[in-house]
């Protein structure tokens, strides 16, 4: 379900590498249930931002509490509680598809039963049963996306991170993945995603701007179309980029 | 000088899976021409046969009058290959990279700087620091630099916005439009539908056939359904409930909107939905006929690709 509940809580999180500040005195929450767009240039601290809320990284200062756990003093207990699925990296191309299934089921401690119960629910969800025993690498690149998305929540994450999950998907595809990020986000479980499509940008429920390590803007798609006089999503992003140089 | 590419019964396989089906193509000297479709649409395979890297299993491809395969020395005298993935040397500066490229075309830099000095000048600032810590945006700038320091007739970037921001990659965009107004000829594949607008002409690419080739305007001019952009408040579960929807050819979300394609009489159809939302309780419902876009083309494409 969703809430009211703060499931991300972030209060003037800062990170340095050297001289160079990567997040600049970032606060924000999340809501439990919420799909929240992470948007922002390529160099303007997203990546740096979630490596930190997922445990991965350590902030230079400031509090960071993720479903409940302070991530700063307990980051393997955070990892325990979220899902993680990009582009780049997302399932082993050199196992099958139950062999993925139950390699990630297993390092979040699910038992076997739960992971065969699970794996038949996702797949017959997707109407994949009969690639139980397929090579990830013979899957063409829009079904390993939805399995990968599957995958990373096996476990029933609070959150689930997704960095630029749609890219080079098909237009098909990438709307039935953006289904899929809809009912677990109508099941509770909060939705934390970046893309560079500006049209994605648009379902989310908020958006937040990031620029030079600083969060620009945060708000409802409406409110920002608002607020900058903008047509849709792609003018906001590109006023706000423009006006920051 | 320009050059042409004429594409003709191009085939290719890996394995078992067909990578290129039958391709036929003729893209004219100083076109900015874009092969416009997802992953595994069969982009990088055509680009790969074309800069002379990997074997058709049938057919040719001529640029000029060279052959890719008979010819290939020339042909890579002359063609700039920006690849998709970032392929410059990380531990290299930006500086040493155009160098490097310079070198192997047995080109001056001096002599040839003034042609890449559009793009050139947005990196010459951080020309001390290595490629691998550039930001994105740069990388593409540094890349594209590199392929055109030896002036080629042929420029071909295979996904050159792919993972940029969208200020990055209408910056990238303009300069293209500058160097095709040198006379280069400029091949460009994405998988950014709404990119389609910027080339003369492309081809809508899914898995390894060409589903259209045309100007971007024809391709939605042509276009036979009427498009309504449906908007209401909540615009969560409206999806579903439009879905199969009588009369209705196709219904998608785009942006803060819905695509409804028909075939009907956009008037009568509109009235219709008008009413079966308003009964289904949603409120501040807006209805009105959209020009298509390229998506709404590909998308239909996608869905009948014997049409």
């Amino acid at each position: 379900m969703k809430t009211k509940e703060t499931v991300i809580e972030v209060n003037n999180l800062v990170k340095k590498f050297g001289h160079f500040v990567a997040n600049d005195n970032l606060t924000f929450h999340v809501n439990r249930g919420e799909i929240l767009g992470f948007l922002g240039a390529n160099g303007a601290g997203k990546t740096t931002a979630i490596r930190i809320l997922t445990g991965l990284s350590k902030p230079t200062s400031g509090k960071v509490i993720v479903a409940g756990i302070d991530v700063n003093k307990n980051p393997e207990k955070v990892k325990r509680r979220i899902g993680y699925m990009s582009q780049r990296f997302s399932l082993y191309d050199d196992m099958t598809v139950r062999e993925n299934f139950r390699f990630y089921g297993g390092v979040y401690g699910l038992t076997r039963k739960q992971i065969r119960e699970r794996m038949r629910f996702y797949l017959k969800k997707l109407a994949m049963e009969s690639y139980e025993n397929m090579l990830l690498q013979n899957i063409p690149l829009g079904w390993k996306q939805k399995l990968a998305f599957s995958v990373a929540n096996v476990h029933n994450p609070d959150i689930i991170f997704l960095d630029e999950p749609t890219g080079g998907v098909d237009p098909i595809t990438r709307r039935q993945f953006w289904e899929m990020i809809y009912e677990v986000s109508d099941a509770g479980t909060t939705v934390f995603v970046t893309t560079h499509y500006m049209d994605e940008a648009e379902y989310c429920e908020r958006v937040c701007i990031m620029s030079e390590g600083k969060i620009e803007a945060m708000d409802t798609p409406k409110a920002l179309k608002e607020k900058y006089g903008a047509k849709n999503m792609n003018e906001v992003f590109i006023k706000i980029a423009r006006n920051v140089e | 000088m320009s050059v042409s590419v004429k594409i003709k019964d191009l085939e290719k396989s890996y394995d078992k899976v067909d990578a290129l089906k039958n391709l036929n193509l003729e893209i004219r000297p100083n076109e900015l021409f874009g092969f416009i479709g997802p992953d595994g649409s069969g982009k990088t395979t055509l680009f790969r046969i074309l800069t002379t890297l990997i074997l058709a299993d049938k057919g040719t491809i001529k640029v000029g009058n060279y052959d890719v395969v008979k010819n290939y020395k020339e042909i890579r005298k002359i063609t700039g290959y920006m690849p998709g993935r970032f392929s410059l040397y990380m531990d290299l500066t930006v500086e040493e990279n155009l160098l490097f490229y310079a070198r192997i075309f047995n080109v001056n830099i001096r002599d040839n700087l003034h042609l890449i000095d559009d793009i050139y000048s947005h990196i010459s600032p951080f020309k001390n620091r290595r490629a691998g810590a550039l930001s994105g945006g740069m990388k593409q700038k540094l890349a594209l630099s590199c392929a055109l320091i030896h002036k080629p007739d042929l420029l071909v970037l295979d996904e050159p916005t792919t993972g940029v921001d969208a200020v990055s990659r209408k910056e990238f965009w303009e300069l293209l439009k500058k160097m095709q107004e040198r006379g280069i000829t400029i091949l460009v594949s994405t998988p950014y539908m709404d990119e389609a607008a910027l080339c003369d002409r492309v081809a809508l690419m899914q898995t390894g056939r060409l589903m259209s080739v045309d100007k971007p305007q024809n391709i939605v001019d042509n276009f036979p359904e009427n498009i309504l952009n449906v908007k209401v408040r909540k615009m969560h579960p409206v999806l579903n409930d439009l879905l199969g929807f009588e009369g209705a050819e196709r219904v998608y979300r785009f942006g803060d909107a819905i695509h409804l394609a028909t075939r009907r009489d956009a008037g009568e159809m509109k009235e219709r939905i008008y009413h079966y939302l308003a009964e289904k309780g949603y409120q501040e419902i807006t209805i009105s006929p959209l020009e298509p876009v390229i998506e709404d083309c590909f998308l239909a494409l996608m869905e009948n690709p014997d049409k």
